[in-house]
């Protein structure tokens, strides 16, 4: 059973975002332009089945809901649009306004699929939900108190709650409750009063300031949620003890992407380009895990030859021409989506980079490699 | 003399004429409007949080020298990294601080660097990284050299990311 795989599209260019289809038979991705491309999964590869072009501008972020089948895109256009696959397997595009005036940054649809997020530069939330009546897409604004861009957004499995990090260094928990169409909430953890756009509970990442919060992640009971910082951190804050926050400030480069793999497991991402395992205590305590990666150094023959140095060195002007990495992405990993299984036990994460590779990294194989990545 | 009336006449009225757009080019003569910071106007400006956290006053320099005197300097160190003025206003205030931390650092003898890095926990490491990347800045008679020492040590355990936080941490030293 293989570790990782590793799936090419085409050109080397960034993937910005990729989400799955319900049973991962189908793919959708962005090569950090104004197109959406859909593969879907044949023997031996992949075959591009649609484009999805509407967009003006790049596309910054897709989610694809796994029991409507509706993919949700958002561009630097300012605008999102809402996909549904015709009965002639052509994909039928709505526009949705959001009302920004300026990009669209990050884009989830919630538990129940009936409504979606999206983040803005605008510094404005846009709550979208589908009115019968006129047929079309609303879309409802938080303001207050975002002061800088929305980079990042995550639901609360109540379909209410949303967390949303920004770059004013903090993560705003939002309630999103809708009367128009859902039922009036129940009291959670973060609190029993949830009247649309009300702040139940906002984070600073850091004493000392600074550091964009670059992801999100609730927990699959929405008890806790977990966030990743510019300034190389990472945190966990708990409702349940009173919002308590526990912060690790690593060693590594930035991570840029995170997600719960289970109750007590966080898997991040980032500018070092292998996925971490991160450990939770019962008290919240985040502390670091495995790589998913062992970064050996494999010298070839050829290229350490005390020849090939001098040659080099005449030629190029330095001794070592490799400048590969030795991890499977050689490039800074943007955003990484549960494979398969669930934020309580995901036993496979795909990953999307830089370098324009999408990896899958198999947890239980790895697992044997790994200990601390058993379940 | 008529022609000379009426020249006249003309003069005074080009006078008028002139010293009317005198008064205008007067007052567009001055060019500071061209200096005002439109930006401050602007209501989506991002205004930087106030925070009414107490600051450090830095570390006490009597107490370091004394500690220095005694050969204490593992102890001095501990002190100038637990009381670092991060987000002081005052920059005499820093800049005492810097040259009181440097004047620590570069009494280390070398061999005795890594074993002082080790006895530090994260955040002090953290402090200390954001105080030679400041070391850097200002140097003199070979002090860079020690830095890099301190550098080096510093980075075997606290890592890129500590430098990271050197660049991205709002209260800066």
């Amino acid at each position: 059973l293989k570790m990782t795989s590793v799936h090419k599209f085409g050109q080397a260019v960034p993937i910005q975002c990729h989400s799955w289809s319900a049973e991962r038979r189908s793919l959708a991705l962005s090569h950090n332009n104004n197109t959406v491309e859909v593969y879907d999964q044949v023997s031996g590869g992949w075959k591009l089945t649609d484009k999805l072009e509407q967009h003006d501008l790049r596309v910054n972020d897709i989610d694809w809901a796994p029991n409507t089948n509706r993919i949700v895109t958002c561009s630097a256009d300012r605008n999102a649009y809402v996909w549904v696959k015709g009965p002639d397997g052509k994909w039928k595009h709505t526009l949705v306004l959001l009302r920004i005036n300026r990009a669209a940054t990050c884009v989830r649809w919630s538990p129940q699929e009936n409504k979606f997020a999206v983040g803005s530069g605008a510094r404005i939330i846009s709550i979208c939900y589908f009115d019968q009546e006129n047929d079309w897409w609303i879309a409802k604004h938080i303001r207050k108190p975002i002061r800088s861009t929305i980079t990042t957004v995550d639901w609360h499995p109540n379909n209410i709650l949303l967390a949303a990090g920004s770059t004013d260094f903090k993560v705003f928990i939002f309630s999103t409750y809708i009367k128009e169409i859902e039922p009036k909430p129940s009291a959670t953890e973060w609190g029993a009063k949830m009247p649309f756009a009300n702040l139940m509970a906002e984070f600073s990442n850091s004493p000392t300031g600074g550091g964009w919060v670059h992801a999100v992640s609730f927990n699959s009971e929405g008890t806790r949620v977990a966030w990743v910082g510019h300034d190389s951190s990472i945190a966990v804050a708990d409702a349940p003890s009173g919002m308590v926050m526990m912060k690790l400030k690593t060693s590594m480069l930035p991570l840029l992407t995170l997600t719960w793999i289970a109750p007590n497991k966080l898997l991040g991402a980032g500018h070092d380009c292998v996925p971490v395992l991160f450990h939770v205590d019962a008290s919240g305590k985040v502390s670091v895990g495995s790589q998913l990666e062992e970064l050996t150094v494999v010298e070839s023959a050829a290229s350490s030859s005390a020849m090939n140095m001098f040659r080099n060195k005449d030629r190029v002007g330095t001794e070592l021409l490799d400048n590969r990495l030795y991890s499977t992405h050689q490039n800074q990993i943007c955003s990484m989506r549960i494979y398969s299984g669930t934020k309580d036990g995901a036993t496979a994460v795909s990953t999307s980079a830089g370098d324009g590779n999408l990896v899958i990294w198999d947890l239980q194989t790895l697992a044997a490699k790994f200990n601390d990545l058993k379940l | 003399l008529d022609s000379l009336h009426s020249e006249n006449h003309v003069n005074a009225n080009s006078e008028v004429t002139f010293e009317r757009i005198g008064k205008m080019s007067k007052n567009t003569k001055s060019s500071a409007f061209r200096r005002i910071d439109v930006d401050q106007y602007n209501e989506d400006n991002y205004k930087e949080e106030v925070d009414n956290e107490p600051v450090t006053a830095g570390p006490n320099e009597n107490e370091v020298t004394s500690l220095l005197s005694q050969n204490k300097q593992i102890d001095a160190l501990k002190h100038v990294l637990s009381n670092a003025p991060l987000g002081n206003k005052n920059q005499a205030i820093k800049d005492a601080s810097l040259n009181l931390v440097l004047r620590v650092l570069l009494s280390f003898k070398t061999s005795k660097i890594e074993e002082a890095v080790n006895q530090l926990d994260n955040e002090a490491r953290d402090v200390l990284m954001k105080y030679i990347y400041r070391g850097f800045e200002v140097p003199n008679e070979g002090s860079s050299a020690q830095l890099l020492v301190w550098h080096e040590k510093v980075f075997a355990l606290s890592g890129v990311g500590s430098i990271v936080r050197v660049l991205t941490d709002k209260k800066k030293l």
